[in-house]
């Protein structure tokens, strides 16, 4: 590690120091906003509140009908958390240790849908999915959800499983397991950190994924985050405060899940996957 | 075909493994099939709904997007949002992820940053609502501070959008320069160093060449990103002007005027443009130096 000590490389690195600080105190301010406004009762033309309530909560529970928004919700994410892990682990598996003809166009088709952004290839999906029928439901929904998260979850998988040492399974079949106690005595264990990893990155960016969910679903079929959009599309009718609440109830189902995954993922690997750090 | 021929003759079987095509392989299909049908074929559906218009000839819808300024204009309102924040994004992502590099505790800064990406797009328009708008603290501190004599309009314009592209694809930007940057084995820069380059010299020489295709991807990426920005263009922008991004001219296309034809040809469209400037940075970057960055596998 090489650190400067000249004056100009010095205030260079303070110029860079106080980027960040700019950066996470606007984006603090903004959460702050929000949870500020959240348990106010009047904030109009001052810095804060003229009082503090939690009655927005309650308002925003019954008047967006939350209950049924959650459970929706977290009906949707965990089909698409268990189905990307069941088609996503094995075609991870079998890109990681064979190569065969054609696997760079596979490879390609995986990345494909990571690297077009959803509102494009959305559309045409949705239309597909409104011509068979499925959009509209919460069927249609986990279907266009699957869409980026199989992917995803191969392309996580493939570096965890290259680090696995092919011997270890060779070594298993030289000592008689078949292939089903290969899967569950040696494969299953090694992988279960990466398959754990990956499968909370999915249910994390299934939650907020709005795009996909947005032009999928039905009344019937909103998630919280599509939800909380028309919230503030149609504000105006509603108190301010109520959509805050909304929104902090959304903050805080999102932020549980990004702490739990963080405790078995870096948080590089939300959008890439990095190199091994030193340990801290 | 193949398993059926395979068990009557083992000598196919054993050929067939030799080019890695064994019952393993098959593992990829269920994948390789859903991506199939529901990425592919919908895009080659949408690509021939699209010249299938509801009214006119083959090439209806495109004649129709290319010839009303409210449609194509929206391929530079959306490129002018998209290009400067991508370039600002990663003018701010080298030189931090160089600093950060350094730093022993990254994880709370890594994590600090992920919060945005992980809130999405929604809920940050919706911050910036309040935050940024004329009662905000944003533009209080600005008043405070004697910096402006009246509130500056951050929301429901260009801007809005601007910086909320900036809060959500900042960290997208740096987390991923970052992982290229912890990529580049340290020895290289220790053996610069000690070979006494400086360290604009070490960046210039060592870093830079072996960044830049890191670089060049993490740019295709964040554009991207940013060219398919949609609901907080509606939310902070002004979505009937200034920030009527293309999304939102094939949303209303297929959800306010069902016509799925018209849509699909603006989805085309959008796609296009993202591909030609993709395709652009990528045939860029095929001219620069791809080989190991690092011991190891990278």
């Amino acid at each position: 590690m090489i650190r400067g000590k000249s004056l100009s490389e010095r205030l260079w690195a303070a110029a860079v120091w106080s980027l960040i600080g700019f950066f996470i105190l606007n984006l603090f301010g903004l959460i702050a906003t929000v949870v500020t406004s959240s348990f106010a009762t009047r904030w109009l033309g001052t810095w804060l509140p003229a009082g503090w309530t939690t009655r927005w909560y309650t308002a925003a529970w019954t008047e967006f009908q939350l209950d049924d928004v959650m459970v929706v919700t977290f009906q949707i994410v965990f089909l698409v958390v268990a189905l990307s892990g069941l088609i996503g682990v094995p075609a991870a598996y079998a890109m990681a240790r064979r190569d065969f003809p054609g696997k760079r166009l596979v490879m390609l088709l995986f990345l494909l849908p990571l690297l077009v952004p959803p509102i494009t290839f959305g559309i045409p999906l949705a239309t597909v999915l409104y011509r068979t029928g499925l959009a509209g439901s919460m069927s249609g929904v986990v279907i266009a959800n699957l869409v980026p998260t199989v992917p995803f979850v191969i392309l996580v998988m493939i570096p965890f499983i290259e680090q696995v040492d092919p011997r270890i399974e060779a070594a298993a079949r030289v000592f008689g397991a078949g292939t089903f106690q290969l899967f569950r005595h040696v494969l299953l264990p090694i992988l279960a950190p990466g398959v754990l990893a990956a499968l909370l990155l999915v249910l994390v960016r299934t939650i907020a994924m709005f795009e996909l969910t947005f032009l999928t679903a039905g009344p019937t079929s909103q998630t919280l985050v599509v939800a909380l959009y028309y919230a503030v599309f149609a504000a105006g009718v509603r108190s301010v405060q109520s959509i805050d609440a909304m929104a902090v109830i959304y903050m805080v189902t999102t932020l549980v899940w990004l702490v739990i995954a963080l405790r078995f993922v870096n948080p590089t690997q939300i959008v890439a996957r990095a190199k091994q750090q030193p340990a801290e | 075909m193949r398993a059926l021929a395979a068990d009557h003759a083992p000598g196919l079987r054993v050929r067939l493994a030799a080019h890695g095509l064994d019952g393993v392989t098959l593992l990829v299909v269920p994948a390789a099939l859903f991506v199939l049908g529901l990425f592919i074929y919908p895009f080659a559906y949408g690509f021939w709904l699209s010249f299938n218009p509801k009214a006119g000839g083959v090439l209806a819808n495109y004649g129709r997007f290319f010839s009303d300024a409210y449609l194509y204009g929206t391929i530079a309102t959306t490129l002018w949002l998209a290009l400067p924040v991508t370039l600002l994004n990663l003018a701010l992502a080298v030189p931090i992820a160089f600093r950060v590099r350094l730093m022993r505790r990254q994880r709370l800064l890594t994590t600090i940053l992920v919060i945005p990406i992980t809130l999405g797009t929604v809920l940050v328009a919706e911050g910036l609502l309040n935050y940024l708008g004329p009662q905000g603290w944003f533009n209080r501190t600005l008043l405070w501070l004697g910096l402006v004599s009246s509130p500056v309009r951050l929301i429901n314009n260009y801007w809005g959008v601007f910086l909320s592209l900036l809060i959500t694809g900042f960290p997208f930007t740096f987390l991923l320069t970052l992982s290229y940057l912890t990529g580049i084995d340290p020895a290289l820069e220790n053996a610069a160093a000690t070979l006494g380059a400086k360290p604009a010299q070490r960046f210039r020489h060592i870093f830079l060449p072996l960044l830049l295709p890191g670089l060049a991807i993490t740019f295709c990426l964040s554009f991207v990103q940013a060219f398919s920005v949609f609901p907080s263009a509606v939310l902070v922008g002004a979505p009937a002007g200034p920030t009527r991004v293309i999304s939102i001219a094939a949303y209303q296309a297929a959800f306010e005027e069902y016509d799925y034809s018209m849509a699909s040809a603006v989805a085309i469209v959008m796609g296009l443009v993202q591909l030609g400037i993709v395709a652009a940075v990528l045939g860029a970057r095929g001219l620069l130096y791809r080989g190991p960055a690092g011991g190891g596998k990278g």
